[in-house]
């Protein structure tokens, strides 16, 4: 338990289906997915929606799956407003019609962030697993516009597209985006199954940051980019989810009130339902979300290393997968003695034969 | 900071929102993917654009409200609206 009691939440993120007419081979969706029938009803998660504001958080994020795929998508987000929270759409725009945008715009949706698999056709609905896909993200994209939401296009940049990187930016401003993310893959849930097909090598993450950089230097005041550097190659890990149980939750489909969308790959965790328990107690008294907050957990060398504060250990659902302990110094980190391995890993998944990709299925 | 036209007219764009943050006790200013907290000047400013008074408007408005002298006034609202403009949360029209 930390020695002091948690601030309260500033950010939710709501899963609110694992359904996706895409499959991309990098989802971050755990392999294991909670079906339809499962799904929280619409009463349920506005219900969630209040109690999040009453908590404290200020920005909501629609994410899945597809949240599109829920038909009551504009009753969600309408409800979500009148609870006051900022609401984000992260979608990949199947499903959104003219007349569906017009009526999430109606309901008050603040903000739109459209996933991007490639810059053509050719490489996007081969990386979606969706043909036709990219096309009809692009008229989305014009719709979305045009009805004066604010853009964001989010990029997941891998070996196989990196070289598209430059093309993306230039089609984020055409596009009037306001802001892009740029983000190098990140290997949880379904994406570990794509270590080897996926993971960029070092050199090509050391260009992606140095074509960010650029970008940012001659879009100021025309584009914000946000940037996930690559996992597996750095040398010291990330500040994930800026601290366990500090500033985020996430729930799932069916319920489940988790501190990171990975967190399920902790088999030494439990997790509450929002069924059961409210979601201030979760937050609060949650074992799960105790289980890593503050430093008493930490172990050596984070224990007593001066960037403790700074990365709080990295991630610790990395741990869990490369070190075999949750509590374990993050093995990107240099100082962690498992560091040589997680290069090595990262070298064979990055230089080796390129494997077939493993699309990821709707459950 | 770079110097502002006195003509244009600085605007809170769709998709950014004042937001009083009851349960911490304070004002905020809501941006996809950022949430801002505004110390008192920050909220005195954000206020005053109401989508119509010009950059000179809301710098003399403020001085007068606040008994300050407009060079110091003009300097600090060029400041903070640069700065958010930068980062396309406010827009100059």
């Amino acid at each position: 338990m930390p020695s002091t009691a948690p601030a309260p939440p500033i950010a939710m993120l709501a899963e609110l289906t694992y359904r996706c007419p895409l499959s991309c081979p990098y989802c971050s969706n755990p392999v294991e997915m909670a079906r339809k029938e499962s799904e929280l009803e619409t009463a349920t998660w506005i219900d969630v929606f209040e109690q999040a504001a009453r908590l404290g958080v200020l920005q909501l994020h629609l994410s899945g799956g597809e949240p599109a795929s829920r038909r009551d998508l504009v009753t969600l987000v309408a409800g979500a407003r009148k609870a006051g929270l900022y609401t984000n759409l992260i979608t990949s725009a199947i499903g959104l019609t003219q007349r569906r945008l017009a009526e999430l715009d109606a309901a008050g949706l603040d903000h739109i962030q459209l996933s991007l698999q490639g810059t053509d056709a050719d490489m996007a609905d081969r990386i979606g697993g969706y043909q036709g896909g990219f096309a009809r993200k692009m008229q989305a994209a014009e719709w979305i516009v045009e009805a004066g939401f604010p853009l964001t296009l989010n990029a997941v940049v891998h070996r196989q597209n990196l070289h598209q990187l430059p093309e993306a930016i230039d089609l984020a401003v055409a596009l009037k985006a306001r802001r892009m993310e740029v983000a190098i893959v990140q290997f949880h849930g379904w994406a570990m199954l794509n270590r080897g097909a996926m993971m960029p090598t070092r050199a090509q993450a050391d260009e992606a940051t140095r074509i960010v950089a650029q970008a940012r230097k001659r879009l100021k005041g025309v584009m914000v980019i946000d940037y996930v550097p690559a996992d597996y190659h750095s040398d010291y890990p990330k500040r994930c989810m800026g601290g366990w149980g500090s500033t985020g939750l996430n729930v799932t489909p069916d319920g489940l009130v988790l501190p990171c969308h990975a967190a399920q790959t902790i088999p030494s965790l439990e997790f509450e339902n929002v069924h059961d328990v409210p979601l201030a107690d979760i937050w609060y008294n949650g074992a799960a979300f105790n289980a890593y907050r503050g430093e008493d957990w930490m172990q050596a060398p984070c224990k007593t290393c001066d960037r403790r504060t700074k990365d709080f250990g990295g991630c610790r659902c990395q741990a869990m997968a490369i070190a075999g302990d949750a509590a374990a110094t993050d093995p990107v980190c240099i100082k962690s003695p498992l560091h040589a391995k997680m290069t090595a890993l990262a070298h064979e998944f990055a230089e080796g034969d390129t494997p077939e990709l493993v699309y990821r299925k709707s459950p | 900071m770079s110097a502002i036209e006195g003509h244009r007219i600085p605007t809170i764009p769709r998709g950014v929102r004042l937001h009083e943050d009851k349960v911490r006790g304070m004002w905020v200013l809501l941006a996809p993917e950022r949430t801002i907290t505004l110390d008192p000047i920050g909220l005195a400013i954000l206020t005053a654009l109401d989508g119509q008074r010009s950059f000179e408007d809301v710098v003399t408005g403020l001085a007068a409200q606040y008994d300050a002298p407009v060079d110091q006034v003009r300097a600090d609202v060029a400041d903070f609206v640069t700065g958010l403009a930068d980062r396309r949360i406010l827009e100059l029209v």
